[in-house]
C-alpha cells in the first residue's frame, strides 16, 4: 500500500530529513518576514492612527499597491527588476524577505491603525486629562485595549504570510516543494509513484503548521468578541 | 524602455492574459457554487456532509494554492486521476476559493436572525422556500464585501498557475525575461496586464457593495 501510493520513498536515505529541512527554509523566510512586518507595522500603524494627512495619503498609495499586485508579481519585480535597474546582485532569499516584509508591514500597519482608531476618543482625552503624556497614554491605556482586536487579526496575517512563502520556489529557492521535486526526480526509477506520497506529505506539513495557528486566532476572536470585557 | 519591444510582446501577453482570465473566472465560478452549497450544508448542519465540509474548509484554507496544485497535477495522476494543466488550474482555484467562499456565505447566513426563518415557516413556506426566498437573498447582501474580497484574492492567486506550466502571464514574463533579457519591458507589461485584470473587478466590487448596503438598511 505504502509503495503503491509512493510514501515509501520518504523512508529511503535521508529523504524525510531533507523534506523537513526544506520546510525549515520556507519557515525561516516566513519567520524573518513576520518579525519585521509585525515590528515595523506596529510602529507605522501607531503613527497612522494619529492622522497626519501627508503620511496617511502616502501610506494609502503604498497599501493599495501591495494589496493590488499579486505577491508573485512583486517578487518578480524585486528579484528580476531591481537587480537590473540598480545593477545589484540580490540573492533570492533576501529578495523574498524584502517582498514579504514590504507587504506584511503594510497589512500590519493597517490592522494596527484600525484597532487604534476603534478606541473611543474619550479614552485618549481622559488619559490626557489625568496628566498622562502621549507615550503613557498609548502604553497604559490605548494599546492594552487595542490589542484584543489586533491579536486575532495579526495571527491571521501570520498564516497568510506562511502560505505565501511557498511562492519562493518560483524564484529558485530550494524549499520544501523544490526538495520534493528533487526527491521525486531522483527516485523516478525505484519509486514511480513518489509524486503522490511526497506532495501529500508537503500538503500535510503546511496544514500542520497553519491549522493550529488559525485555531488559536479563531479561539481568541470568539473569546474577545464582546469588546473590552 | 523600448517601445518596439513592448509592441512586439503585446500579442503574447494578450494571449496569456485571456488564458489567465478564462481559467481564473472558471475557478471563481466553481468556488461560488461550492461556497453556496457548502454554506447551506454548514448552516443547516446536514449530517455527515457538514463534517466532510468542515474538514475540507480547514484543509484548503490552511494550505497554499501552489501546494494544492502540485498535489493535483503531479500527485493525483499516480492514482489514475489525470487532468490537463488548464483543468487542474481551474479545479485547484475552485477548491481553494470554495473553502473561502463557504466561510463568507456562511457568516452571511449566520448574521440573519432566526426569527426570519421562523416567520417564513409560519407563513407556510417550506424549509427550502424559506431558504431560497427569505434567508439567502438577505445573507448574500451581508456577504457581498467578503465575496468581492475573495474574488480579487483568487484572481491574484492565478499568478501561481505558471508552476504547472500553464502559459499564463507569469509564465510568459519569466520566459521572455529568460530568453531576451528585456526585463524592464516584461515587468511593466506584467503589471499593466494584472492591473487590467484586477481594476474592473475592484471597481465593480465597490459599486456592488454600495448598492447592497442600501438593501440591508
Amino acid at each position: 500500500m505504502a509503495e503503491k501510493l509512493g510514501f515509501d520513498i520518504l523512508l529511503k536515505g535521508n529523504n524525510l530529513t531533507r523534506l523537513f529541512a526544506g520546510m525549515g527554509v520556507a519557515l525561516r523566510i516566513s519567520v524573518i518576514s513576520v518579525v519585521i512586518s509585525l515590528g515595523l507595522g506596529l510602529v507605522l500603524g501607531t503613527f497612522l492612527s494619529m492622522k497626519k494627512p501627508v503620511l496617511n495619503a502616502v501610506f494609502s498609495v503604498y497599501l493599495n499597491i501591495v494589496r493590488f499586485m499579486p505577491q508573485l508579481v512583486l517578487l518578480f519585480i524585486v528579484y528580476f527588476g531591481a537587480t537590473k535597474a540598480m545593477s545589484i546582485n540580490l540573492e533570492a532569499e533576501p529578495a523574498a524577505v524584502i517582498v514579504f516584509s514590504f507587504w506584511g508591514i503594510a497589512e500590519m500597519a493597517d490592522l494596527v491603525r484600525a484597532a487604534l482608531i476603534s478606541i473611543p476618543v474619550g479614552q485618549y482625552e481622559s488619559s490626557m486629562a489625568l496628566g498622562l503624556n502621549t507615550l503613557q497614554t498609548y502604553v497604559y491605556v490605548i494599546i492594552p485595549q487595542a490589542i484584543r482586536r489586533l491579536i486575532p487579526q495579526s495571527i491571521n496575517l501570520v498564516t497568510r504570510m506562511i502560505k505565501t512563502t511557498s511562492l519562493v520556489m518560483m524564484i529558485g529557492i530550494v524549499e520544501v516543494l523544490k526538495v520534493g521535486q528533487q526527491i521525486i526526480e531522483a527516485g523516478r526509477k525505484t519509486s514511480p509513484n513518489a509524486a503522490f506520497g511526497v506532495f501529500a506529505t508537503v500538503f500535510l506539513m503546511y496544514f500542520l503548521v497553519c491549522w493550529p495557528i488559525s485555531l488559536i486566532s479563531k479561539k481568541l476572536e470568539k473569546k474577545w468578541e464582546n469588546g473590552y470585557g | 524602455m523600448n517601445t518596439a519591444v513592448i509592441s512586439e510582446y503585446l500579442p503574447l501577453y494578450a494571449k496569456a492574459f485571456l488564458l489567465t482570465v478564462k481559467i481564473g473566472w472558471i475557478g471563481i465560478g466553481i468556488a461560488l457554487v461550492i461556497g453556496v452549497i457548502g454554506a447551506f450544508i454548514l448552516y443547516y448542519r446536514v449530517p455527515a456532509l457538514s463534517v466532510i465540509m468542515k474538514i475540507y474548509v480547514e484543509l484548503f484554507r490552511n494550505t497554499p494554492l501552489l501546494v494544492q496544485l502540485f498535489f493535483i497535477y503531479f500527485g493525483l495522476p499516480k492514482l489514475g486521476i489525470r487532468v490537463s494543466a488548464e483543468v487542474c488550474g481551474a479545479a485547484g482555484l475552485g477548491l481553494l476559493g470554495g473553502s473561502y467562499m463557504t466561510e463568507a456565505v456562511r457568516s452571511g447566513l449566520e448574521a440573519i436572525p432566526v426569527s426570519q426563518t421562523e416567520a417564513a415557516r409560519a407563513l407556510g413556506l417550506s424549509r427550502w422556500q424559506s431558504f431560497v426566498y427569505v434567508i439567502f437573498p438577505q445573507a448574500i447582501s451581508v456577504s457581498v464585501s467578503a465575496i468581492v474580497a475573495n474574488v480579487v484574492f483568487l484572481l491574484k492567486e492565478t499568478s501561481v498557475f505558471s508552476a504547472i506550466s500553464l502559459m499564463d502571464l507569469m509564465f510568459t514574463a519569466k520566459d521572455l525575461i529568460g530568453l531576451y533579457y528585456n526585463t524592464t519591458e516584461c515587468l511593466v507589461l506584467l503589471v499593466l496586464f494584472y492591473t487590467l485584470m484586477l481594476l474592473p473587478v475592484s471597481f465593480l466590487g465597490h459599486v456592488l457593495e454600495k448598492k447592497t448596503r442600501i438593501a440591508i438598511a
